[in-house]
């Protein structure tokens, strides 16, 4: 399986407000509330590290759960960030983090 | 509920000020005849202040920021801290004339994505906007910089602060902002200065006017629910706080004193001397404003509007006691509903027994 990076996007406003992360779309200023382990991954999301490597940090370090399924849950999680545009996902590192 | 209830929800159980408005500068290109502000500059913080100004808010967990004035494009360092504001991250939200606003500045606003730039008109017409700014082709370049903004892609909100002098343009400015694709919002409120000076109130709209734009479908949406007289009062509602003003929203000005409202000019601490979540949480006056209930409002809480009520408890403050009725708001609820607030009956009766007095005197 190929490795998958995330990024965080710029354009985006953000803040942690008890333990979620509060996160305003600049596309259409949709709001969205990340949970604790979203959150942590989107903080995570530096362009250069890969999903997995974040998840066994960020998820299998704190939580009981299996790498592979949280790695799944994960994938699941970035696409639909990355469809509302608050977060970007590619194949290769991403150089231009900006955030 | 929506997550931006629960969003202050949240801020609220928390004790978070979620929201804060940041004046950069009182100083400003236009001479607004109904505006509150002194515009000579009395100090105002340089930008090293301002950045760590918003290091704290940041770390407060402010998550929307308002930068206005005056103009903020009267500061030279204007984009180095929208810029820096935005590198923490805030929902940046803009407010200008936007008579600055050059092909140069639109892109790079552009680059900064923020969340939304309101500017004032006052009407579509030059003769009307320019006599209330009383700045020349102001209402020609605030325009152009409109559409400068909406050429990319920027959200624009237009404010139509409505008074004698241009209440019959709304229909105007609210064809104008369709044009432009902006926002439009209006508002009948009039502030009196931060001084106490109180005269720029004679230039709202009356009574009768008021009555007539709070009927207006095409300025409120849904006019029999909003003009319809108040519900029984019930328990909870004299629980209630009057508005985020010092629970999850404060102002900042521009020499870092801040305040429970950019309406609400009670000092209750200085940046330049005091960190900012010092004030917040412990100056004592911030939390005076933050304990009063409806209950504890001795003329509100005989009111029937008291659930309803648009009460601001910063006007109140400006006519002498933050815990009294403010009277623009009791001319409010008596436009939407043609029934008197006990703030009404109560002025109109002191009104008319000084008279009965004299002529008691008279009498005797």
């Amino acid at each position: 399986m190929s490795a998958i990076y995330v990024a965080r996007i710029s354009e985006i406003a953000a803040r942690m407000l008890g333990g979620e992360m509060m996160i305003m779309s600049a596309r259409d200023s949709t709001l969205f509330s990340l949970n604790e382990t979203a959150s942590a991954i989107w903080q995570a999301a530096d362009g250069l590290t890969p999903l997995s490597e974040i998840v066994e940090r960020a998820v299998c370090a704190t939580y009981e759960v299996a790498p592979q399924e949280a790695l799944q849950d994960a994938e699941e999680l970035v696409r639909e960030l990355a469809a509302h545009g608050i977060l970007r996902v590619s194949d290769q590192p991403i150089a231009e983090q900006a955030s | 509920m929506t997550l931006m209830q629960e969003l202050g929800n949240r801020a609220l159980a928390l004790g978070v000020p979620i929201s804060v408005h940041l004046d950069l500068t009182y100083r400003c290109n236009e001479r607004c005849v109904h505006c509150y502000l002194d515009h000579e500059d009395h100090g105002e913080m340089d930008t090293a202040e301002v950045k760590d100004v918003l290091d704290q808010l940041a770390a407060a967990g402010v998550f929307f920021l308002v930068f206005s004035g005056g103009e903020i494009f009267m500061r030279r360092d204007i984009f180095e801290l929208i810029e820096y504001a935005r590198s923490l991250m805030f929902c940046l939200k803009l407010k200008t004339n936007a008579f600055m606003i050059g092909e140069n500045e639109a892109d790079r606003l552009a680059s900064l994505h923020p969340d939304s730039v309101q500017v004032s008109i006052y009407s579509h017409r030059p003769e009307v906007h320019d006599e209330i700014t009383k700045l020349p082709r102001s209402l020609e370049r605030s325009i152009a910089g409109i559409r400068r903004l909406r050429a990319r892609g920027l959200k624009v909100i237009i404010a139509n602060v409505l008074m004698r002098q241009n209440l019959g343009d709304y229909a105007g400015v609210k064809t104008l902002a369709q044009e432009l694709g902006a926002e439009y919002t209006v508002d009948p409120t009039i502030t009196p200065m931060m001084s106490g000076d109180r005269s720029a109130i004679q230039l709202g709209i009356g009574s009768v006017d008021l009555k007539n734009v709070f009927r207006n479908p095409e300025l409120i949406s849904n006019v029999s629910e909003f003009c319809a007289p108040p519900p029984a009062i019930d328990e909870d509602v004299l629980d209630e706080m009057a508005c985020s003003a010092g629970h999850t929203f404060c102002y900042v000005s521009p020499y870092g004193d801040v305040f429970p409202c950019v309406q609400f000019p009670l000092p209750t601490g200085n940046l330049r001397e005091q960190k900012f979540l010092e004030i917040w949480r412990h100056s004592a006056p911030m939390n005076e404003v933050r304990s009063i209930r409806a209950r504890d409002l001795p003329v509100c809480s005989t009111c029937s509007h008291v659930g309803t009520c648009t009460r601001c408890p910063g006007l109140a403050y400006m006519e002498g006691n933050m815990r009294g009725p403010s009277s623009q708001d009791c001319e409010k609820s008596y436009a939407r509903t043609g029934i008197p607030s006990a703030g009404y009956i109560r002025k109109s009766l002191a009104a008319a027994s000084p008279a009965g007095l004299i002529q008691i005197a008279v009498i005797r």
